[in-house]
């Protein structure tokens, strides 16, 4: 079952594909798999109807019991032979039904067989968390089928109102879900049933079950939304609407009838409901004149009395129940199927203007009659056999003393009624000859206008074709599971005996004169008559007010939601980004304030400074700090803020941490370059667009989420009771790092899991600055002397000085001068003293940071040092040689050092995995190098170039980013302004 | 656990300052209350480590009474990289945003008012849409539940 399910979504997944070449022949190729399933499900019949169980178990949340577990017994067994059937049988229907052009007729038939695929999970799954999920996932593909003409505002609406109803059903269903398998103490659904739980928790979880049971099988008060999805082209509507899906909750009901029939609630809940939907719908059916929307109410009405005959709880009633189920679901996709080739061949679907059509069409007609004889209950149809098996189930339930029962059979009867009388206005209307409207042809088309109708366009027969097939098959099982009653019942009596009670009825054609007899020609009698009587009983109809008006509702509170939603989103968002950070900051500061006033545990032994020259530094920065804030030129803004970056160099040096000092010192001098690189380009003054009642706002927040962040920072101070880890976490960097400095151990070895994930932060840091920068395209590597000949050559070429490829004497340039790419700058931008020093200090810089990185693990250093300091010898030589002198110095792209370095940081967190460790388990040899001294080199030592390489790659990414290209956009625009000029 | 008050106020008027230039509307100014903000929380953080002591370098094999905690030392040292990364990033947006609005010499603001209007004006079409969809569904019901067959006669 597993494997079919996964076949189904991997299909489905191809199948866009696939129509691309196949066209509709598509179809014919995908309804092989859910035939193949329906023959596989068959197979398993030996097995089920003997009373066993096929399962399938794969663990998958252990932690909350939740496993992909299916189980086949007679019901799923029933269920899966009527999806997969009907399945196959309406994909065959399809390649017929639509043409080529059909628009995405891919994304039609891959979500039409994950939903065959879905509808089969749903009744095989045996955990009841992953029946849920296949619940779901059939209403989301429902709305996008039912969606399927995305043009259409009806298809639309509809589409969005079954999803709401539907998952509004559902969201209440899982929280009886949720209630129930806590109750049970399983997720399993046939250990629930089997067991059942007892309370009032589980009766209200029951309730909330059948509130999401009735709104997927469209039930009153949520029968509406089935109606208007008749939006959805008529296959679509045959399966989904008629067999499989809104069977979803009769089998979610048939399903735990055998375990809580009996619970508090659920008889009357049923019955009521169930009795009440089979007479409106059938009701609301007599008065349609669109003969799909006639089926659609015929299907409510059905969904109701089928709601009656599988949530009853008797034996009997279960038997009938499942034989209801197997005939509606025959019969019904039948009609459906008619109607979609009526609607094709006739362009309409209006009984007002089909006329003689059962004359030219005799087999359409037969196959129509047989299905709709089926539903009315006429022998020796597999419909008649399941309605005297209700009737009679039902008497006896009566008879035993059980009121209900009595109330469920006058419903029954009286639905049954209507239901002959709206099948046989369906065949007359169909089928009949109308000399009105045959009338009214001839002279020309001026009856009432068409509804939209599903391929109103295409009028070529279809009936030589094989569009028949599916119908006929349909229709023909019909006839003869309605003549093999007996072998059928007894097949079906396996899922019938789980439910307690007593019972020995039997599905057969002829039980005798009984009063389930008479009932059923009583009910084909009233029918009869009251079609008879059509004209008359539909002024009646229109004279009386609507009984029930739930579509209305259901706007009037969509309308209501939807007006909320725009009146808080128009009073929450408001003002712009610093207003939306001001309600963040207000709301941060009133929540700690809260907290922080109720805190009582103080720091004890606060002191003024730790050492005298803190005060001066922290003056200096304070004062930074609050020029920079008032700094109206951008550079100097930058720079006062670099001062308080440095200030907190100072304090980490007298503080005992140097790491910390050192990878600030380089990190507040490469992030001032940085924004020089930038800022060069802006306008150098920062526009004041605030005014000053603005100003004096943002002073008070500021002020309060100072005073907030003070506080915080004392409440934490008193609130730490236990001392520092710091003892034992340099026990841990000696004996298991092999390292004495604490803070790089941590780093590489014990804290590397989160190194690693701040690693892949930088990559993507960096690789978002690259595509802000390089919009049309990544460059792999960063450009050299090479590639810009072809524009020197061009217009750029006047402003450059002695080109060393266009100049004879270039060999000896390289030769004879400091950095290459300085010759590329115009005279003005060069500085010899700078190359000259640049070219001087590069290499010793570079042998630092390789020091910096092998020292870090003993003292202070490590990989982030090692990696600014080397980006900074880059940057040098990028300030003093230009952008191509970047490309010259390291001819390797950015993406390069990024993915070595983090490939050689899970390298050496997925090695240890493989050599048999925990993950990120370092392995140490150690020895004694010549000039380094004592050196332990382990595999961190591999992760720490890895940082090394990353921070390089990041240094690099942002330098050919905000410096090279930006260099480039620069000279484009200039080169622009210049021909333009 | 004790602390220094001149590194307590230090971080308050740091995050004040910051918050301060946060709210304005130029992205640089966004940019540079960011830093502020940035710098300051690593301070408050640097706190939880106590009073000045020594590095947590082990010389000797053994951690003295004055080695300062080194938890919070590495927790700052990758934030104070990652800080970098994520200037550079508002950065390119700055510069990204400058260039393809052509703002040429006004510079960096985030646009507030109008954007808002067109937002609303968005969602407005998108409820209409949906009402019109809606409307659609029930004529399509109505229309076909209120005609009766009368004008056929069988």
């Amino acid at each position: 079952m597993i494997f079919a399910l996964l076949t189904f979504f991997g299909l489905a997944v191809l199948t866009p594909f696939l129509t691309r070449a196949l066209g509709t022949r598509v179809f014919s190729l995908v309804a092989l798999l859910p035939a193949a399933v329906f023959v596989y499900t068959a197979l398993q019949s030996a097995t089920v109807l003997d009373g066993g169980v096929v399962t399938e178990k794969v663990p998958w949340i252990p932690q909350l019991d939740i496993s992909l577990s299916f189980r086949m017994d007679t019901l799923a067994w029933l269920l899966a032979l009527v999806v997969t059937g009907v399945g196959a049988l309406v994909m065959i229907y399809c390649s017929r039904y639509f043409s080529n052009d059909e628009p995405s007729l891919g994304r039609f038939a891959a979500l039409l067989l994950a939903f065959a695929g879905t509808m089969f999970g749903l009744v095989t799954a045996d955990d009841i968390y992953i029946m849920f999920m296949f619940w779901e996932i059939t209403s989301v593909l429902s709305y996008l089928l039912i969606g399927h003409y995305t043009e259409r505002k009806e298809s639309r609406g509809a589409a969005l109102q079954a999803l709401l109803v539907t998952t509004f059903g559902g969201l209440a269903m899982l929280v009886g879900v949720v209630l129930l398998s806590v109750a049970g103490g399983s997720t399993s659904i046939s250990t629930l049933v089997a067991d059942p739980p007892e309370g009032a928790i589980v009766t209200v979880s029951i309730i909330l079950i059948l509130a999401g049971a009735f709104s997927k099988s469209a039930l009153v008060p949520f029968h509406f939304w089935l109606p208007a999805a008749m939006a959805a082209p008529t296959p679509v509507s045959a399966y989904l609407h008629a067999a499989a899906m809104v069977k979803a909750g009769i089998y979610l009901v048939a399903r735990f009838a055998p375990g809580f029939a009996d619970t508090p609630g659920w008889m009357p809940v049923v019955v009521i409901v169930g009795v009440a939907t089979m007479i409106l719908g059938a009701w609301r059916s007599l008065r349609q004149n669109d003969l799909k929307l006639l089926l659609a109410f015929g299907t409510v009405s059905q969904l109701g009395f089928l709601m009656v005959a599988v949530g009853f709880g008797t034996r009997d009633m279960a038997l009938a129940g499942a034989a209801l189920l197997l005939s509606h679901a025959l019969f019904k996709a039948t009609l459906f199927l008619v109607v979609g080739i009526i609607d094709h061949d006739e362009g309409t679907r209006d009984l007002r203007q089909l006329s003689g059509l059962g004359r030219r069409r005799p087999v359409l007609a037969a196959t129509a009659l047989l299905a709709v004889a089926s539903m009315s209950g006429i022998p020796p149809l597999l419909g008649y056999v399941a309605k005297e098996a209700v009737f009679s189930g039902l008497i006896e339930a009566g008879s035993a003393g059980d009121a209900w029962g009595w109330v469920a059979l006058v419903g029954t009867v009286i639905g049954s009624a209507f239901t002959v009388a709206y099948s046989a206005r369906f065949f007359w209307g169909a089928f009949a000859a109308k000399p009105a409207v045959a009338a009214a042809d001839g002279g020309g088309a001026s009856g009432p206008a068409a509804p939209a109708t599903a391929a109103g366009e295409h009028h070529e027969s279809h009936a030589s074709r094989g569009i028949l097939a599916a119908p006929i098959i349909l229709t023909l099982a019909t006839l003869a599971l309605g003549l093999l009653a007996s072998p059928l019942g007894s097949a079906l009596e396996s899922y019938a005996d789980t439910v307690p009670g007593e019972g020995d009825y039997h599905l057969a054609l002829w039980h005798g004169f009984e009063l389930a007899l008479g009932l059923s020609a009583v009910a084909i009698g009233a029918g009869s008559g009251l079609f008879a009587v059509r004209r008359g009983f539909a002024r009646v109809q229109r004279a009386l007010p609507p009984v029930v008006d739930a579509s209305r509702t259901y706007w009037t509170i969509v309308h209501a939601v939807d007006r909320l939603a725009a009146r808080i989103t128009v009073f929450a968002q408001r003002g712009g980004l610093p207003q939306y950070l001001t309600t963040i900051l207000l709301v941060f500061v009133l929540c700690l304030g809260v907290a922080t006033a109720l805190n009582r545990s103080w720091p004890t032994q606060l002191v003024a400074w730790d050492y005298p020259a803190q005060v001066f530094v922290a003056a200096a920065m304070a004062i930074a700090a609050v020029m920079a804030a008032r700094a109206t030129h951008r550079l100097a803004a930058v720079l006062l803020v670099g001062a308080t970056g440095f200030g907190m160099v100072v304090l980490f040096a007298f503080h005992g941490a140097p790491d910390l000092a050192l990878t600030q010192a380089l990190v507040e001098t490469v992030t001032i370059v940085v924004f020089v690189l930038v800022l060069r380009r802006l306008p150098r003054k920062i526009a004041q667009h605030n005014r000053p009642v603005r100003r004096r706002r943002r002073g008070m927040i500021g002020a309060a989420v100072g005073v907030t962040m003070g506080l915080v920072g004392f409440t934490a101070l008193g609130a730490r009771q236990a001392g520092g880890l710091g003892p034992e976490l340099a026990r841990l960097a000696v004996e298991e790092g092999h390292g004495s400095n604490v803070v790089n151990v941590m780093l590489v070895d014990i804290r590397a899991w989160d190194t690693m994930n701040e690693l892949s932060v930088l990559v993507v840091v960096a690789t978002g600055v690259a595509s802000l920068l390089f919009v049309t395209g990544r460059n792999v590597t960063v450009p050299r002397l090479g590639d810009s000949r072809k524009r020197r050559q061009g217009s750029e070429r006047g402003r450059l000085v002695g080109d060393p490829h266009t100049q004879h004497d270039a060999p000896d340039d390289r030769q004879h001068t400091w950095l290459l790419g300085g010759r590329t700058l115009v005279p003005e931008n060069r500085s010899l003293m700078l190359e000259v020093l640049v070219r001087l200090l590069f290499h010793p810089a570079i042998l630092v940071s390789i020091y910096l990185l092998f020292a870090g693990h003993t003292l202070p250093g490590g990989g982030f040092a090692g990696g600014l300091l080397a980006g900074l010898a880059l940057i040098a030589r990028y300030l003093a040689g230009g952008r191509f002198e970047l490309g010259e110095t390291l001819p390797v792209g950015p993406g390069i050092l990024l993915g070595g370095g983090l490939l050689l940081a899970t390298g050496t967190a997925l090695g240890s995995l493989f050599l048999g460790g925990e993950i990120l388990t370092s392995a140490y040899f150690e020895g004694d190098l010549p000039l380094l001294g004592h050196l332990s080199f382990g595999t961190s030592t591999i992760f720490d170039i890895g940082v090394y390489l990353v921070v390089i790659g990041v240094v690099l990414d942002v330098l050919r980013s905000l410096g090279g290209e930006v260099d480039r956009q620069q000279a484009e625009a200039d080169e622009k302004a210049e021909a333009t000029a | 656990m004790s602390a220094s008050l001149t590194l307590v106020i230090l971080m308050a008027i740091m995050y004040g300052t910051g918050v301060y230039v946060m709210l304005e509307k130029s992205l640089t100014r966004i940019l540079i209350g960011f830093l502020l903000v940035g710098n300051a929380t690593n301070l408050l953080i640097f706190l939880m480590s106590g009073r000045a002591g020594d590095a947590p370098i082990i010389a000797g094999g053994a951690t003295g009474e004055t080695t300062v905690d080194p938890v919070p030392q590495v927790l700052m040292l990758t934030a104070i990289v990652i800080n970098f990364g994520v200037t550079a990033f508002i950065l390119a947006l700055i510069y990204r945003s400058w260039w393809l609005a052509n703002l040429g010499d006004e510079g960096d603001d985030v646009t507030v008012d109008d954007e808002d209007a067109i937002e609303a004006e968005e969602a407005g079409v998108y409820h209409a849409s949906l009402d019109e969809d809606d409307e659609a569904v029930r004529a399509q019901l109505e229309e076909a539940a209120d005609q009766t067959d009368d004008g056929v006669h069988p």
